[in-house]
């Protein structure tokens, strides 16, 4: 879906924000890019939908060069959710946010208003219809600035630190409904410092230092590398913090889920009274 | 003696239909670190600007019940005057900074003060090297990313030597480790200053490990008002959704298996120790 081909980014204020990025992601794969402030994550995902445009190399959506293809064009395929939604929101009342962009792409107006009440019931935010998006809290504009997005249904959805301000249950919701996207082939990419929040979806994570992918693979993998981890600037998750100080009892020290700790924990006890 | 007293603090926004906080009485003592938490919308955010006298002097609407700070009536005291006892640090740092440099945000607090030259210049180093920011003084809070600006954002409080620092989820852009020495900061300053913090967070599993003090809302109002271990381990933190520790939640598991630990854990160290305990035996 997403080809990058030995990336170079340079900003017009000299700074080199990506040095030599080559990343594939599949369709309806789900990954999370973590790693320090001002490592290039964001840089690298406005990649992804044309925002920027390598100074150096390439890269391809469904096999196009975002060269050559407007960002308009190309936002139809990638939605991006921005990481300050004060940012992307400007309309008077949720739903005419909500309705900018679908009018934009030119759905007819029953289809428009279809998709509003789709967007508002799936985040939430139906309450909010008439209400104006800066009456809202920051999670709650977080919330209208995603459903004006994935109104639309774009087959690429990049979301930018979705869970800043968003209580427990909201993230929970956020975690169902992308498993969800994900099962019906959309390709999601977050970006993202949470770890708790990535501990528990497991996805693939790409972790970014000084403009570089400096590890690639399974959630579960990458978050228990305490060396790795310490050089993205991330704090492993509470579990892993956990095992790690039980190591010497040979229990796992790959965990990042309490349901996996609870059963390993459980398991041992169970061997141990076994006479 | 508490330095922020609530009786029965219910506070409508002009326009609302409901009040957004609702018979909120809290007492917080000097010195302590508290965190505030709740599910999205329940009035935390609202109960800080009570704090610090934004409602009712900026943000009108209708208040109700009593709410004093540092001995002040909050109703009767203007904002400039509150302000040198409650500094607060906003959710969003794009909505505090302005200046044209980080120094000159950090300084401009101090100058409304008419503090002397000298004394500001000394203030705004320490509070710069508090918050790890030297290096970016001269640059303009729009240049910088978001978790530098939430450290202007906090710097400029922290100049202020306020009794009490209120923090609106201020680490919210910065990365776990960011996050981390971000509270360490305000941990010391709390342990050191003996300033009174209050931290409105979502992330427990990084912050719980401060407080001393957990308040919990839910539509408005206090379902729970305590010591950290009493808090999360009540089913009701669980059942409104409040994203309680992992070590936490981990011990309630544990409990369903009939596997019990000397104490609640609130922390990974906790837990890890309490746990060494009853695999040894």
């Amino acid at each position: 879906m997403i080809e990058v081909k030995d990336v170079y980014f340079t900003y017009t204020s000299g700074v080199e924000a990506l040095k030599g990025v080559s990343v594939t992601i599949r369709n309806g794969e789900f990954v999370a890019v973590m790693g320090q402030n001002g490592a290039g994550k964001t840089t690298l995902v406005k990649q992804f939908n044309g925002l920027l445009k390598p100074t150096k190399g390439e890269v391809l959506v469904d096999r196009v060069s975002t060269r050559d293809v407007s960002v308009a064009r190309l936002a139809r395929k990638v939605g991006f959710v921005f990481q300050n939604p004060d940012h992307q929101l400007f309309s008077e009342t949720v739903e005419e946010e909500i309705a900018f962009a679908l009018r934009n792409f030119g759905f007819e107006e029953a289809a428009v208003k279809r998709r509003i009440t789709w967007a508002l019931n799936l985040l939430g935010l139906t309450e909010y219809r008439k209400t104006s998006p800066f009456m809202l809290s920051g999670g709650e504009r977080k919330r209208v600035a995603l459903a004006s997005v994935l109104a639309w249904n774009p087959k690429v959805v990049i979301l930018d630190e979705p869970t800043i301000g968003q209580d427990h249950q909201q993230k929970e919701k956020l975690r169902q409904f992308i498993v969800q996207m994900n099962a019906q082939g959309k390709t999601v990419v977050i970006v993202t410092h949470d770890v708790e929040f990535v501990a528990e979806c497991n996805p693939r994570v790409m972790l970014m230092n000084e403009g570089k992918i400096i590890a690639d693979g399974e959630a579960k993998k990458i978050l228990t590398d305490t060396e790795i981890v310490a050089q993205a600037s991330i704090v492993p998750p509470q579990i892993t913090q956990i095992f790690l100080g039980l190591a010497d009892f040979g229990l796992p020290t790959d965990l990042i889920d309490v349901s996996e700790a609870r059963k390993a924990l459980v398991d041992y006890l169970e061997e141990r009274a076994q006479p | 003696m508490a330095i922020i007293e609530t009786k029965n603090l219910t506070y409508t926004y002009p326009g609302g239909s409901k009040p957004s906080i609702q018979d909120v009485s809290i007492a917080i003592e000097r010195g302590e670190f508290v965190v505030l938490t709740g599910p999205s919308g329940c009035g935390k955010t609202t109960l800080c600007r009570c704090f610090n006298g934004l409602i009712p002097h900026f943000y009108s609407g209708k208040l109700e019940g009593d709410l004093t700070v540092a001995d002040l009536k909050i109703a009767n005291h203007p904002i400039h005057e509150i302000a040198r006892h409650v500094g607060l640090v906003f959710q969003n740092p794009e909505n505090q900074l302005f200046a044209l440099s980080a120094e000159k945000d950090v300084a401009f607090g101090l100058e409304n003060l008419g503090m002397p030259r000298d004394e500001i210049r000394k203030r705004v180093d320490w509070a710069l090297q508090m918050t790890g920011i030297e290096e970016l003084r001269e640059r303009a809070p729009h240049e910088l990313s978001g978790g530098q600006q939430q450290r202007v954002a906090i710097a400029c409080v922290l100049a202020m030597q306020p009794d009490v620092m209120v923090l609106d989820e201020p680490t919210s852009f910065l990365d776990p480790m960011g996050a981390q020495k971000i509270f360490e900061v305000i941990n010391e300053l709390n342990q050191k200053l003996g300033i009174t913090v209050i931290l409105v967070e979502h992330r427990l599993d990084l912050a719980s490990k401060y407080a001393d003090h957990v308040i919990i809302m839910d539509e408005g109002k206090v379902i729970l008002d305590g010591e950290p271990r009493e808090v999360f381990k009540s089913q009701t933190a669980r059942l409104i959704g409040v994203g309680i520790p992992k070590a936490t939640r981990l011990w309630q598991m544990l409990m369903e298996d009939g596997i019990r630990l000397k104490k609640t854990p609130v922390n990974s160290e906790e837990a890890a120790k309490l746990l060494r305990e009853v695999l040894k035996a």
